[in-house]
């Protein structure tokens, strides 16, 4: 399967019937404008009569996900299952584990344990699960201020990220970097960065480091793959089309991942946007741009397979735009007043893990109690976490002036002439340096 | 902005325009400098290039992006020969998109590679500087030392010659300010040569601010600067010139006016002792403070505005430090407090003269001359 079709026209995906109707026609603006006030991010009510109909047909005009067309196609050809078993499982625990994390995450903050800036995941989770759980170790993710999940996706343990944002010194980063800023050079996951749109040219230099390994330090075996993750709102920085442009011009292994849930902060993605349908934006910059269904695990990591196989494969980047939705505020400060209860219900209803459930069951993938046991093991590995963090020390008054710098000659000479790094009682100092 | 460039350059002798507008602005240039018939001459320029040659033919990993260091062989013809030698993977043309290729050098340099980013001029890292604050001097420190970043940002910094307000800012005192970078200001050839190769060994990121009107100057250098491992520390000032009544502080271009201004004034019996910072961060406060107690005076001379400026911080070490041994207020002399004026002769008021450093040592000597309107 190819995004060939996608570089420049979507899929038209034919509702009514099972069979996928491949359609070449350009999507006439006039029919786009006319769908926007059903649109589901749109702080209008939406008409009942939408909802009521078949769950996957509430989708923007004629923008469809590509592995839609596959999944109708498979289906009708033949029985196969997109998931094993142990891949089901393995979904299903990873996507429990940041939900679970993420309401633990409130609570702690809410006692006081957690401070300063905190986002929370809830209701993403396809998004991270369906990505990241196709990569290898020495893949590269790269987030924004909502990285808890993805760290916990790529492999970082709960209890090093849960006693980061405790701020203690067993934290991931010693308790230096804090939610918003998870690094972990073991599962390379690079950040964490606060400002939007920072993360996307960190992304792509480190996809250049994978394509320069290879092609001028001649190690033949790196074809390593960058996954750079941001929002709705980060998708019309500057920064963000500087690099669509250089990946594409250089052909780097990245694929950008958009988790468009709507809303930044309280600014609707319509209300930003001039052109919403983000997906577009690649072929502008001559990438595929694909539009998936965020909300269903199962679609985002079809989709992902393919990105993440041109990556590999060598032939550039590819831009995914992922329709999902958060189910908290933008962070714990935020009292989320801006959007209609009714859009919540919708997506609610559309919960990424109640779905996989369901496919779980109606495949007879998996059954009830196992999947319970997925849920208590869970919650034992986050208790666990939470007691670890708790019990862990705060970080010494030496590491303050840790780690500025790899060589910490750059803290200069002293008033006795030699480095100041070299007296054993620096790190001891008060604050001025 | 390039066409301003490439007007400048014109097609090629980049040195025959550049000479001429550093005859206007410094008239008695080469005169002063005297050398022994055995010293070789180097200028700033090939100091730069080879020393980028070399540490680019001794680790692989070092590569060069920025705009026109390719084929253009370099806005300032630093970078050239090198496209030729290393070819397109290791010097990069990038588009004119600095925070996209700042950051992308930032991301690869997250991977151990050392990339040598060029801003055409340093006001254009203004377009960056959330890379090189944020993702650079940052990293190391909130990933708790998991990820230095070894990387470089280098290029032109300061006035040059009639390019008008947004291409003539010192952005020395802006990134000296900020805890994990590295801020280095060469003078001669030997400064840039040494500094340059110690920066792209550094494993933290380093601010490495050229001037424009010293590329092309020769300075006369010794025979161990031409060896391929010949380095620098950072955090070590240079004394370039010893003398006992007066502290000059200069950096960069001003180094050479200083070292004119303490001619001039040695002719007066003042005998004035240049320091040349090379490192503006880290300061290096021991050699400074050191000479204050020597001489009891300090000026410290600068291009860049005054406010928040590398003298007031000079100023404010020494009275912390050696307060008991100022004979007399520390004067700073710096730019004026305006952006640059495009008209020649403003532009002469609105950048420290020679006749402004010996204005200013005098009246720390108390020699008549009372202090001038401060803008």
């Amino acid at each position: 399967m190819s995004f060939s079709a996608a570089t420049t026209q979507p899929l038209r995906l034919n509702t009514t019937a099972g069979a996928a109707a491949r359609s070449n026609d350009k999507v006439p603006s006039s029919l786009l404008m006319s769908k926007t006030p059903s649109f589901l991010g749109s702080t209008r009510k939406l008409r009942p009569g939408c909802v009521a109909a078949k769950p996957n047909a509430q989708r923007r005009s004629a923008v469809v996900s590509v592995s839609e067309a596959v999944k109708e196609k498979k289906a009708s050809a033949s029985t196969n299952l997109l998931i094993t078993r142990e891949e089901g499982l393995e979904l299903y625990e990873d996507m429990v584990l940041g939900r679970a994390f993420e309401d633990m995450c409130a609570q702690m903050y809410y006692r006081g344990k957690m401070f300063g800036f905190v986002h929370l995941y809830n209701g993403q989770e396809a998004v991270s699960t369906g990505f990241i759980k196709l990569t290898k170790q020495e893949d590269t993710v790269v987030s924004t201020y909502r990285d808890h999940v993805h760290s916990l996706s790529k492999g970082v343990p709960a209890r090093e990220v849960m006693s980061e944002l405790f701020g203690k010194a067993t934290g991931c980063c010693r308790g230096q970097g804090g939610s918003m800023h998870m690094f972990s050079k073991a599962h390379n996951l690079i950040g964490g960065f606060a400002f939007i749109g920072e993360g996307i040219p960190v992304a792509t230099g480190a996809a250049f480091s994978s394509k320069y390994r290879r092609e001028v330090l001649k190690q033949a075996d790196c074809d390593h793959v960058t996954l750079a993750f941001f929002g709705d709102g980060t998708a019309n920085n500057g920064q963000f089309f500087e690099c669509l442009n250089m990946a594409a011009l250089w052909k780097l292994p990245i694929v950008f991942v958009v988790e468009n849930n709507l809303w930044a902060i309280g600014m609707s993605h319509l209300r930003a946007t001039s052109d919403p349908e983000i997906w577009k934006k690649g072929p502008a910059f001559g990438m595929p741009g694909v539009h998936v269904d965020g909300m269903d695990v199962l679609k985002v990591r079809e989709v992902a397979k393919e990105a993440i196989g041109r990556a590999r494969r060598g032939e550039g980047p590819t831009l995914v735009e992922c329709e999902t939705y958060r189910f908290r505020g933008h962070s714990l400060a935020d009292p989320d007043e801006l959007r209609d209860p009714a859009e919540k219900a919708h997506y609610a209803a559309r919960d990424p893990i109640t779905a996989l459930k369901k496919y779980i069951f109606e495949h007879n993938l998996a059954s009830e109690q196992e999947l319970k046991a997925i849920d208590k093991k869970i919650d034992e590995v986050l208790e666990d976490a939470v007691e670890f963090a708790d019990e862990s020390p705060l970080p010494p008054r030496s590491q303050l002036l840790e780690n500025v710098f790899a060589d910490p000659k750059g803290f200069g000479i002293g008033p006795d002439g030699r480095y100041r790094c070299e007296d054993p009682k620096f790190t001891q100092g008060t604050a001025k340096v | 902005m390039l066409g301003i460039i490439r007007q400048k350059l014109g097609a090629g002798s980049s040195s025959a325009t550049m000479l001429g507008q550093l005859q206007r602005i410094r008239p008695a240039a080469s005169a002063l400098r005297s050398f022994s018939s055995s010293a070789k001459e180097m200028t700033v320029r090939d100091a730069l290039n080879s020393a980028l040659d070399e540490e680019m033919s001794a680790d692989p990993k070092v590569f060069l992006m920025g705009e026109e260091v390719g084929e253009y062989q370099g806005a300032y013809k630093i970078t050239k020969g090198l496209l030729d030698k290393y070819g397109p993977e290791r010097v990069l043309d990038t588009p004119i998109t600095e925070a996209g290729f700042t950051g992308i050098g930032v991301g690869a340099a997250y991977y151990g590679l050392k990339p040598v980013v060029e801003f055409m001029t340093f006001n254009f890292s203004m377009q960056a500087i959330d890379h090189i604050i944020n993702s650079a001097a940052k990293s190391n420190y909130m990933s708790a030392g998991q990820i230095n970043v070894p990387i470089v940002f280098r290029g032109p910094n300061g006035a040059a010659a009639g390019v008008g307000a947004q291409h003539s800012q010192c952005y020395a005192a802006w990134f000296a300010a900020v805890p994990g970078l590295k801020v280095l200001a060469p003078y001669s050839s030997e400064d840039a040569r040494g500094l340059l190769k110690a920066a792209i060994r550094d494993p933290d990121p380093v601010v490495f601010l050229e001037n424009e009107l010293l590329y092309g100057e020769s300075f006369p250098v010794s025979a161990e600067v031409f060896d391929s491992s010949f380095c620098l520390p950072i955090g070590k000032a240079k004394i370039e010139r010893e003398g006992k009544d007066i502290t000059i502080t200069a950096f960069s271009k001003m180094v050479g006016y200083a070292l004119q201004a303490a001619e001039i004034l040695a002719k007066e019996g003042i005998n004035a002792e240049v320091i040349n910072l090379r490192s503006i961060r880290p300061l290096d406060r021991a050699t400074i403070n050191t000479s204050v107690r020597k001489t009891n005076r300090l000026i410290t001379v600068e291009e860049g505005f005054p406010q928040h400026g590398v003298g007031a911080e000079i100023c404010a070490s020494v009275v912390e430090e050696s307060f008991g041994y100022l004979d007399a207020p520390v004067e700073r002399v710096a730019g004026a407090d305006v952006p640059m004026p495009y008209a020649a002769n403003l532009e002469r008021l609105a950048v420290p003269q020679i006749e402004d450093i010996v204005r200013a040592a005098k009246r720390a000597c108390y020699r008549s001359v009372p202090l001038a309107a401060s803008a």
